[in-house]
């Protein structure tokens, strides 16, 4: 017997489950019932381009690019801090790490207890120290809030684990060079993170860009991206073969980053797979 | 000192931004009224009444049931396949580990309608059995994706001495391969067995109706308002999985220094 043969049920599900999936979308996408009779049709794919459509497309993915600029801004100084404590004392990153374990959908909800208008605890509070309260649950601004606060371990994480493996000898070269602590961060250490960064903003724009239950909880359902846009085709308006077009659209536009994003990080995504 | 003093704030807002919701929702488990602005005292009645709810308790069970079916079975397949993909050469490997990063590269709500269209397309009722193969499907790269790092680190002499020692390759894999990925294998397992804990995207398009996990009974809950229950079971959850993964941390540190002696 072969090892390789071990390798085969494993094949067979790939296929069964991974490709033949996908090919269904696609068959949605590009068919539809006429009379009977199934056709190729390219209406759905031309329907995701008008202008309704299109832009909810492009709102997702502002608001996705916003919060990520974000996360970035937080995150980045964050793993500088703990990369710092040294690398071999996990226990600070475990604790940052953590909150992704609570289930999302409660810790998302748990935002809306926080955020309410009249009785949410930081109008409370706020109200009691005679400051302004804050109205922002439904708006885009509590969107990004909850994809910021969903997603923002999944930029540490990557960032942290570049940062923690650069030689300490190139610091100390670059500081016989004559360079100073600012330098340094700027023209050394960043460099170097680089794939960290790089695998960090696809991990946060991805799942941003695609969620629709951020919006559905703390948007209050009044705005609309492309992901309630898909998940309305299948579950309310039933239009599948127009859910199916959206998807394979976005699965494309996906693809075709990720290829990107590759290039600049070679080997990193074994690392950055999930949380661990 | 200052900037020791900046660093310090900087962690500690930070903690508190990603904390706060999770310590709201923990207290308010062991909050009297129902309400979830007010404070009515401490109580443990949430944690008792919780295993009184029928819908509560049949989702947790099919949460729990599907997590570790799905995890194992994909452990099972994952290990395999990560045994077989390192011994084919270079272009298969590459073909199936392309395949294999789809549903982990992919959007969850497209993973999630594929199946759906995909399970009615052959003819299948959404429910268990579909929610089950899902997660099996999305777990199998994860296992396979904690053990394959391993196995080329491995030394590949050893399984190739055991064989001229006249061992049979199913022997060999045995006795060879699979002690020395042991820890990879545990914590492929974990992974998939959390991660299959805490979907809500797949499980929600996979389900179908009358079968739900806590995910998705949650989802549904946000729209009448959320049980106490529910922040009851989330604690005692996250408290398990606190452990779990204090467990693993552990097990990490104890396969790090092996690896280094």
């Amino acid at each position: 017997m072969n090892r390789k043969l071990l390798a085969y049920p494993y094949v067979v599900w790939m296929i069964a489950f991974i490709l033949l999936p996908l090919f269904m979308v696609l068959y949605y996408g590009f068919t539809k019932d006429d009379a009977g009779h199934i056709i190729f049709t390219a209406e759905y794919i031309k329907k995701v381009f008008e202008p309704i459509y299109f832009s909810a497309m492009v709102k997702s993915f502002m608001y996705a690019g916003f919060a990520t600029l974000i996360c970035l801004v937080l995150a980045y100084p964050l793993a500088l801090i703990l990369a710092s404590k040294g690398g071999k004392n996990s226990s600070m990153l475990f604790i940052f790490i953590l909150p992704m374990w609570m289930n999302f959908l409660l810790r998302t909800y748990a935002w809306l207890t926080l955020l309410e208008t009249n009785n949410g605890l930081i109008n409370t509070l706020l109200r009691a120290m005679h400051l302004p309260s804050i109205n922002i649950i439904g708006t885009p601004k509590a969107i990004i809030l909850g994809m910021v606060y969903n997603f923002l371990p999944f930029m540490v994480l990557p960032i942290y684990n570049t940062l923690v493996k650069i030689d300490p000898y190139i610091l100390e070269a670059a500081h016989d060079l004559g360079a100073d602590s600012f330098q340094r961060l700027i023209r050394v250490v960043f460099p170097l993170s680089l794939p960290g960064v790089m695998s960090g903003i696809t991990m946060v724009f991805m799942p941003a860009v695609t969620s629709f239950v951020i919006t559905n909880l703390l948007g209050s359902g009044k705005v609309n991206l492309i992901g309630n846009l898909i998940e309305k085709q299948f579950l309310m308006t039933y239009n599948w073969g127009f859910g199916a077009a959206m998807s394979l659209i976005l699965m494309i536009i996906i693809l075709i980053a990720m290829g990107f994003m590759k290039k600049f990080d070679k080997g990193n995504l074994e690392g950055g797979a999930g949380r661990w | 000192m200052v900037k020791k003093g900046i660093e310090r704030v900087y962690l500690g807002l930070i903690l508190l931004f990603l904390y706060a919701p999770i310590l709201t929702l923990m207290i308010f488990s062991f909050n009297d009224s129902k309400s979830r602005a007010k404070w009515g005292g401490f109580t443990l009645k949430w944690y008792q009444s919780m295993f009184n709810d029928p819908i509560i308790v049949k989702s947790l069970y099919y949460t729990l049931t599907i997590a570790l079916l799905s995890a194992v079975i994909a452990t099972v397949i994952g290990t395999a396949a990560a045994i077989g993909i390192q011994a084919m050469s270079r272009k298969r490997r590459d073909t199936i580990m392309n395949v294999t990063y789809l549903p982990v590269l992919n959007a969850d709500i497209v993973t999630g309608i594929a199946f759906m269209l995909f399970f009615i397309g052959i003819g299948l009722k959404l429910g268990f059995t579909t929610m089950l193969l899902a997660h099996i499907t999305f777990n199998i790269p994860y296992v396979i994706l904690s053990i394959l790092p391993k196995l080329r680190s491995m030394n590949k002499f050893t399984y190739e001495a055991a064989l001229d020692l006249g061992a049979t390759s199913l022997m060999a894999v045995r006795k060879v391969i699979l002690p020395e990925i042991a820890p990879n294998i545990i914590t492929g397992f974990l992974l998939a067995f959390t991660l299959s804990l805490d979907d809500f995207v797949i499980s929600y398009f996979t389900a179908g109706n009358g079968v739900s996990n806590l995910s998705i009974t949650i989802y549904t809950m946000t729209r009448r308002g959320i049980k106490p229950e529910i922040n009851a079971i989330s604690t005692i959850l996250f408290l398990a999985i606190l452990i779990l993964l204090l467990i693993i941390t552990k097990r990490r540190e104890k396969v790090v220094r092996k690896e280094k002696y």
